[in-house]
């Protein structure tokens, strides 16, 4: 779960990590109140979960109340890269003598959380990496050591920081750790012509796997920008909404995958992801088709089940069930493969509902699915 | 020989009193492998009737082992106990844990896999379906019964991925596959099994199925290229998957232009793995390989 640059701001501030004054609004009226508080001039900054708000216009000096309410007024509802702006932080401006980039990255490869560093921050930090790779600093971190003093230390030596920025890596280390983040960056990190270091502008990634430990989560969310991604959610459904006509119901993340692909393959878009998992029930079916069908931009859907641990039988008797409870408006194209096919297979042409066929193979339900929905 | 799991192996189910845990342990034992005991320390001293065989349940893994010869555990915890539970088996001494448990933070799955290593243990998973190796012995949620003991290695990031490919070349046979889990971090990479695959005179060509995320296809690619003489067929998943959203498993994304199918495709063609376009192609494409070298 990626949070808002607030969000991450409140993060840090609770971690004791310095950051400018700033308050949150999704009003332009409510933003003049704000800079009055901050004392009239402030940086008005979209919050969008993505890079490259400046160059989009969504990051503004204004001088005085009147001139944040304007600027506010201007980026509230602004698309950015796909993104619409809900809300805008107001912060103080500071006074920066200089910039340093610092993350805790998760090194996949390696298995371990890896200490990102750079005296050049303010920029991309891969385009630092990719142009002077000198520049940037790469230290693995031992799970069981942490980032204690003398650790941090050696970060920020190695990567040219100022000895001020020690306490700083110590206290994002507890933020990734105590906060179950998988990602925290800090870009930039500065130094104030005052001398304090600062938290400008930051990053992070919460581990939705951790929920079940961070009770001040409970009702944040994973924020669904899509309406049926939302739907999907409420109903525990493992659903992402993408742009093509053909529906796809399938059980197995990897499965689920290597279905879009082969639809893509045979010249339709997959409308979306939807892994259904082992289970497979009437209940889960059900809810599953309703989302779908409630996608108007799909034209038919294709159910891909190996039965694996799952009986096709008992995927075929939750088609069934559903079917019961939902109206089928699109052709459904039924791939039942594996343990028990024969007798699940059995079952739907039992059914015989004339808006649902069935293909022996992926490739060829695939094929089926994309032609409906191409005619359709 | 096979790889990782023998008839030989000697098997604990941690989290075996649960609901999975039974589920999968009756499954295990049906196909034929040594389970010899569950552990839970509030169900020490008792034993689990599994239709013909009684399963005595120990205190700890170190009990297990004492008492049994265990060399492999597999682990269906729930997530907030997990770390502790991987732990535990590698301070006792396992060879092998096979962690299925899905939803465990990334900090704890960091954290176990570092550990085992210096412990010694070998972690499968987590966030996986085990491993089986046919006819001998099945560690894990993969079904048993799809195929048999032939000369196919197989590692997947994927579970039904596993079991289509097993599926499509079910009359060939199988010597290990190994389902390494959908995690960012997992404790058993491709290449720690092409590794194993390699060496075994039972496996004569590996399918290496992968998907979106991370970089771990094209380390395998690299690690191919130097080293593995033996034909590989791959397979990937996540072409059509956009930048930025986790596609069921929470290591399948793509971030940025890092992690994308199509990187990944290319790296292994680039060392000569053929790359199948569907999983039913991938599996003519092992057929065709190994009529090749017959």
């Amino acid at each position: 779960m990626d949070l808002y640059e607030h969000q991450a701001r409140q993060l840090f501030e609770d971690h004791g990590i310095l950051v400018p004054r700033a308050e949150v609004t999704d009003s332009s009226k409510e933003a003049r109140e704000i800079a009055r508080r901050l004392g009239g001039r402030v940086v008005v900054k979209a919050q969008v979960k993505t890079g490259g708000r400046g160059k989009a216009g969504g990051v503004k000096l204004a001088t005085d109340p009147a001139a944040a309410e304007l600027t506010a007024r201007q980026i509230l509802g602004m698309d950015i890269k796909g993104h619409t702006v809900g809300k805008v932080m107001l912060a103080q401006p500071v006074d920066i003598e200089s910039e340093f980039y610092v993350s805790y990255v998760l090194d996949r490869a390696a298995g371990r959380f890896l200490a990102i560093a750079s005296a050049e921050g303010g920029m991309e930090i891969e385009e630092v990496a990719a142009t002077r790779p000198e520049a940037v600093a790469r230290i693995p971190i031992d799970p069981a050591e942490g980032v204690a003093a003398a650790k941090a230390a050696h970060i920020a030596d190695t990567a040219g920081l100022p000895p001020q920025t020690v306490d700083v890596l110590v206290r994002l280390w507890e933020v990734l750790t105590r906060e179950d983040a998988v990602l925290v960056e800090v870009n930039p990190l500065v130094r104030t012509t005052q001398g304090q270091i600062l938290a400008l502008d930051g990053k992070v990634t919460l581990d939705d796997n951790a929920r079940f430990r961070q009770a001040r989560w409970g009702e944040q969310k994973s924020a669904h920008d899509d309406p049926l991604e939302a739907a999907a959610a409420t109903k525990g459904l493992n659903y992402v909404k993408l742009d093509g006509e053909v529906g796809i119901i399938g059980n197995g993340a990897g499965l689920v995958m290597s279905t879009l692909d082969v639809v893509a393959g045979c010249g339709a878009r997959p409308a979306n992801f939807l892994d259904i998992g082992g289970g497979a029930s009437a209940q889960i079916m059900a809810d599953g088709l309703s989302v779908i069908l409630s996608d108007p931009a799909v034209k038919s859907v294709f159910v891909n089940v190996f039965g694996g641990i799952t009986a096709c039988d008992a995927v075929a008797d939750g088609i069934v069930q559903a079917l019961e409870t939902v109206q089928l408006t699109k052709p459904l194209v039924v791939r039942l493969d594996g343990n028990n096919a024969v007798r699940g297979r059995a079952i739907l042409d039992g059914r015989a509902h004339p808006l649902v066929q069935q293909a022996t193979t992926m490739d060829g339900a695939a094929r089926r699915a994309a032609e409906l929905a191409n005619a359709g | 020989m096979a790889i990782y799991l023998t008839k030989e192996s000697k098997v604990l189910v941690q989290g075996m009193t649960g609901g999975e845990g039974m589920k999968h342990t009756r499954r295990m034992l049906a196909a034929g492998t040594d389970v010899v005991g569950g552990v839970n320390p509030r169900k020490a001293g008792q034993t689990v009737d599994f239709d013909d065989r009684a399963v005595p349940v120990f205190g700890s893994v170190r009990e297990g082992i004492e008492a049994t010869g265990a060399d492999v555990t597999v682990v269906f915890v729930p997530p907030a106990f997990a770390k502790a539970a991987v732990a535990e088996a590698a301070d006792a001494g396992i060879g092998l844990a096979v962690v299925i448990t899905e939803g465990i933070p990334v900090h704890d799955s960091v954290a176990f896999t570092t550990y085992a290593k210096t412990k010694g243990t070998r972690i499968i998973g987590p966030n996986c379906p085990g491993l089986i190796t046919p006819g001998q012995s099945n560690a894990g949620i993969i079904p048993a019964d799809i195929t048999k003991p032939g000369r196919i290695g197989l590692v997947s990031k994927s579970g039904t991925l596993t079991y289509q490919l097993m599926y499509e070349l079910r009359d060939i046979g199988f010597s290990t596959c190994v389902g390494i889990g959908g995690d960012p971090v997992v404790g058993t990479t491709h290449i720690d099994c092409l590794v194993a695959f390699e060496a075994d005179p039972d496996t004569e060509l590996v399918v290496l199925i992968g998907e979106i995320g991370g970089d771990a296809e094209e380390r395998a690619a690299a690690y191919i290229r130097e080293h593995v003489t033996k034909p590989v067929v791959g397979y990937i998943a996540g072409f059509t998957a956009p930048e930025g959203k986790t596609m069921g498993h929470a290591g399948a994304i793509v971030s940025g232009s890092s992690g994308t199918a199509q990187a990944k495709k290319e790296a292994l063609e680039a060392v000569g793995v053929r790359v199948g376009g569907t999983p039913t192609e991938t599996a003519q494409l092992v057929v065709a390989a190994l009529e090749a070298e017959a």
